[in-house]
Formats: structure tokens, C-alpha cells, sequence
């Protein structure tokens, strides 16, 4: 349970952060846009964070089958988009280096 | 370690998680930084899961272990596999997986947590802000894995990629979208006090939605939309921040959400598209078929042979070269880096341009041509290239099509009309490699091949370029 004043506390770091994303993503050229992308994409893979919060709650609730497999279910999908995304941001950037190393 | 010092613990490692991943994403703003960007990003990560595992004391640590153990395998195998002309969809299919992600920790913190443990009763002031965040992180999450997979399904050309429509099709999303909203509603207003199917049918009802709403996306449009899916999630995991009492997901987030927004209008600026033409226009359905119809069957063109183009590019002194999807799914990247290297040693300058567009999302054309070892100093921006066009001899496009039509300046019928494109028919002579007459990834007719300069060269576009090469050494 999320109290008036935490929630307003909340508010503020949304709103800050909602304009420190828009400032950071401004300034990066389109040749960075198709890395940058699946960058945020990893980023926002942080759900698992999510998912790691709720399996210690359905083992709390000592709730059913059902809900630890799909616990188990989240875990993985936020799993897939942070390592996915990670190492597929990276197998791109690698090209670029390798690119820059041939020109000189 | 005490209760106070896990605390200290677990706050500063949030803290450093968001400070890692705002320097990531701003070191991901150079090319020389980029792979930096993207390392900080992942330590950010690692703060990330070690404070959240050490406030929960990894309960449930044997389920935990196998959702990641899962997860990472088919993470990071379907990442190393994935080849580059692939990479928009793979991009499609991680981000569903975290909208996927959004959706299931709602239902769960739903049924498990908040309706079982608490069930309602005199605690407004203190639900709402759960409910509500519950129901919106539920409904936005299934909208972005729902969206995600049929991007997907589109991108990998496991359905149609054309935009499917129908009669009636927008009073139907407005009603399905109704139906969300309205049970959505009815569940905040009761505090979740309610029967179980209603939160079903309402999930239920967001991923046909999630799905109806791609469904008449397609063509050149669908980047938009994977990056639009993009900040979905991104909004999702803010808004999952809320219902969790977590600042951590809040900020990254609501970081996503907005870099994931700008980008988004950034791409719709770089095709002249507004958004609304994107969700709503379905591109190349209605238009299209006036272009098509208007053009009267087939083309008229003029076809040329290896030869002849071997010699009139080894006299040119300047070549410029449109590389477009087409020659990324021929994996002819590398034998065109090759033919341009022999012309480069017979004096010809040789530039690349490169459309913000081209290849299948913004800057992947610039990835594919990275993977053949193509130096960066030949590669042009659109502004910067179109003036050379009129100093050209040979313009050669190479699986372009839709970025060197010239329909998109004088053709206010063309869905593409008003797209800044590549100036090729500028060029003295154009040659086109095409595999055969079909119309591009937006499918329109390409007045450019009518053009009396251009004549074009039937064929794989690897086969052709390696027979150009050697043309172009027997010269």
C-alpha cells in the first residue's frame, strides 16, 4: 500500500525522469537509432525487477500452482528482454568498432 | 548484514542502477561511445537485481532460478542467431517480451496479492493508487506483447506484411477499446471487488485489441510502430513502478517511455508522417491501389546488361550508391564493398547514401553496411548526398526502392507523398538491380524505373554485383 504523500514523492521522480529521457535521446544521430533502440528496450527489461518482487510474493501468499508458474513465466519473459536485448545491442556496436579499426 | 545497512544497501544500488543507465544511454549518443554506453547500461542491471534480491532475501529463489535460467538461455541464443536484416523484428519480439512481462506481474499482484490479502473494504487513499496502476500496467502491457508478436509475425514474413483492413474496422478497435476501458474502470471504481471474469474478459479484450491495432500497419510504417510498442512497455514498467512501491522501474521506466516517444516522432518527421497517419492511415492500402490503377498494369522499362554497366561505371568519376533491404537479404552487402573497392582503385569516388529509412528501421541500413566492413567516411546522409546527385555519373540502387521515388514529391496520392527521398534521377545515368518488377516494401509502382536514364538489371542482387565486378576488372 502506497501512501498519499510516498505517492507524490513517486510522482516527482516520473516526471523528472520523463524529462531526462527526452533530453538524453535528442542529441543521438540516426546512424545510432536501430542500437539505441534495442538499448531502451534492455533498459526497460528493469520489469524483471517487477517479476523478482511478485515470485517473493506468491511465495508469501503460499498461492497456487498456477500463479508460481506464471511468476516462474514472468520471470523468464523479463529475463528474454534484458539478456536479449543486451546482447543484441552489442552484437551491433561490435560491427561499428570493427569498421572503425579498418579505416585506420 | 542489519536491517538498516540492507536498506543503505538496497537504496544506493537503485541509485546507481538509474545513474548507470541515464550515462549509458547518453555515452549510446556517439558512435565512439556507444559500446561504453551499452556495458554501463548492463552494470546498471546487475545494481538493479542484486538490491532487489537482497530486499525480497531472494524468496522463492529456486523459481527465480529457473525463470532466468530459461529466459537468458533463450535470450541470448535467439540474440547471437539473430542475422542483422533480422534485427527490427528480434528487437519486436524482446520488447513484447517485457509488455508480456508488465501483464502477467498485474494478474499476478491481482489475483495474489491484492484482491486476496486485502480485500477492499474502507482503504481508499490507499488502493486507488494500486488499483489503478494495476489495471493500466495490465492493459498497456497486453496491448504492447499483443502488438509485439503480430509486428513480429508481419516483419518475419510469417503473415502478410501488408496492412489488413476491413469494413467497420476502427468502430470495432473503438469498441473493443471501449470494453477495456469501461471494465477497466468498473474494477478501479470497486476496488477490485469484483467476480473474477471481469478482470479476464478485460485482459482478454486488451490483447485482441493489441492485436487488432497492428493488424492495419504494415509496409514502411512498421518501424514506427516497433519503437511506438517500444515506449508502450516502457510506460507499462512505470506504471508497474507504482502498483510495487518502486522507484527504480518509475525511473527506468518512464525513461524508455520518453526516449521511446521521441524517437518515435523522430521517425514520423523523417518519412513526413504523423502519427495518426501511421496508427490510423493504412499505409499503401487505400493509396496504393490509385497508384496501381493509374499506372495501368505493367511498367514500361528499359533492361541493360552486365556488361554495358561494367564499362559505363569503370569510365565514371563518380558513383553513388543506394543500398536498400533488398540487398541485405541477397548478403550482398560484402561483394558491393568489394565492387566498390575496385572502383576506388581505378579513381572513381564511390559514396554511399544512406535515407534515414532505409533497410527496415531508422539507422539499420548503417548496422547492415557496418557488418560488411564498409568504411564510415563514405556514407552520406540524405542532406548531405542530394546535391551531388546532378554531379553523378551513375546512381546505382541496389534492393532501394521506395527511398528513390520520385512519386513521393508530385504524386499527392502516393501514401508515400511528401517523403523526403534520395534525388537518384538527378544522376546522369541510374541503374537499378532489381530481382524482379515487384513493387517495394511500401508497395507502390516507382515511376524512376520509367525514367528514360534508368534501365535496370534483372537478378540477385549478390549474383549481379559479382558479375559487375568482374566486368568492371575486365575492363
Amino acid at each position: 500500500m502506497i501512501h498519499l504523500t510516498e505517492f507524490f514523492g513517486l510522482l516527482t521522480v516520473l516526471v523528472l525522469a520523463i524529462f531526462v529521457g527526452f533530453e538524453v535521446i535528442s542529441k543521438v544521430p540516426t546512424t545510432l537509432h536501430t542500437p539505441l533502440m534495442s538499448a531502451t528496450n534492455a533498459i526497460h527489461g528493469v520489469v524483471l525487477v517487477g517479476a523478482i518482487v511478485i515470485v517473493a510474493d506468491v511465495f508469501h501468499a503460499q498461492s497456487t500452482l498456477l500463479f508460481t508458474v506464471l511468476a516462474i513465466v514472468a520471470t523468464a519473459l523479463g529475463t528474454i528482454n534484458v539478456f536479449g536485448g543486451f546482447a543484441v545491442t552489442e552484437r551491433m556496436l561490435q560491427m561499428f568498432k570493427k569498421k572503425e579499426a579498418v579505416k585506420k | 548484514m542489519t536491517a538498516t545497512g540492507q536498506l543503505v544497501f538496497v537504496d544506493l544500488a537503485d541509485i546507481l542502477a538509474f545513474a548507470f543507465f541515464i550515462m549509458g544511454l547518453h555515452y549510446l549518443s556517439s558512435p565512439a561511445t556507444a559500446r561504453h554506453g551499452n556495458r554501463i547500461a548492463m552494470i546498471g542491471m546487475l545494481f538493479a537485481l542484486a538490491a532487489i534480491l537482497v530486499s525480497t532475501h531472494a524468496a522463492g529463489w529456486w523459481a527465480i532460478l529457473i525463470g532466468v535460467a530459461i529466459g537468458a538461455v533463450i535470450g541470448v541464443f535467439s540474440a547471437l542467431k539473430v542475422k542483422m536484416t533480422a534485427m527490427p523484428q528480434m528487437v519486436a519480439l524482446f520488447n513484447g517480451a517485457g509488455g508480456g512481462a508488465a501483464m502477467l506481474i498485474s494478474t499476478i499482484e491481482y489475483f495474489v496479492t491484492w484482491s486476496g490479502e486485502h480485500p477492499a473494504g474502507p482503504h481508499a487513499g490507499l488502493g486507488w493508487i494500486v488499483v489503478v496502476s494495476l489495471v493500466l500496467s495490465a492493459i498497456i502491457g497486453s496491448l504492447s506483447f499483443a502488438g509485439s508478436i503480430i509486428a513480429f509475425l508481419k516483419l518475419q514474413e510469417l503473415m502478410t506484411g501488408r496492412p489488413i483492413t476491413y469494413p467497420g474496422q476502427q468502430v470495432v478497435n473503438a469498441l473493443i477499446a471501449l470494453l477495456v476501458i469501461g471494465f477497466g474502470g468498473w474494477i478501479i471504481v470497486q476496488q477490485g471487488v469484483l467476480p473474477e471474469w471481469i478482470y479476464v474478459t478485460m485482459l482478454c479484450a486488451a490483447l485482441v485489441l493489441g492485436v487488432l491495432f497492428v493488424l492495419p500497419i504494415g509496409g514502411a510504417d512498421m518501424p514506427v510502430v516497433i519503437s511506438l510498442l517500444n515506449s508502450f512497455t516502457g510506460v507499462a514498467v512505470a506504471i508497474t513502478g507504482f502498483e510495487l512501491n518502486n522507484d527504480l522501474l518509475i525511473i527506468s521506466g518512464s525513461l524508455v517511455g520518453a526516449s521511446g516517444t521521441l524517437l518515435t516522432i523522430l521517425m514520423g518527421k523523417a518519412m513526413n508522417r504523423p502519427l495518426t497517419n501511421v496508427l490510423f492511415g493504412a499505409f499503401g492500402a487505400a493509396g496504393g491501389t490509385e497508384v496501381a490503377a493509374a499506372g495501368a498494369g505493367a511498367q514500361q522499362v528499359r533492361s541493360t546488361s552486365v556488361d554495358d554497366v561494367g564499362v559505363m561505371l569503370a569510365y565514371a568519376s563518380q558513383v553513388i550508391i543506394i543500398p536498400g533491404y533488398g540487398m541485405a537479404v541477397a548478403q550482398a552487402q560484402h561483394s558491393v564493398r568489394e565492387l566498390a573497392d575496385q572502383l576506388e582503385k581505378r579513381g572513381v569516388t564511390v559514396k554511399y547514401a544512406i535515407h534515414p529509412v532505409a533497410g527496415r528501421m531508422p539507422g539499420h541500413m548503417n548496422v547492415l553496411l557496418a557488418e560488411a566492413n564498409v568504411p564510415y567516411n563514405q556514407l552520406y546522409d540524405m542532406d548531405d548526398v542530394n546535391p551531388e546527385f546532378p554531379r553523378t555519373d551513375v546512381a546505382l540502387v541496389i534492393g532501394a526502392n521506395d527511398v528513390v521515388n520520385p512519386a513521393a514529391r508530385n504524386v499527392a496520392s502516393s501514401p508515400i507523398y511528401g517523403m523526403p527521398i534520395l534525388n537518384a534521377d538527378q544522376a546522369a545515368n541510374i541503374i537499378v538491380l532489381k530481382r524482379s518488377m515487384r513493387s517495394g516494401f511500401a508497395g507502390i509502382e516507382n515511376p524512376l524505373f520509367e525514367n528514360p536514364k534508368s534501365a535496370l538489371l534483372f537478378g540477385d542482387a549478390k549474383a549481379t554485383v559479382d558479375a559487375l565486378i568482374a566486368a568492371v576488372k575486365a575492363v
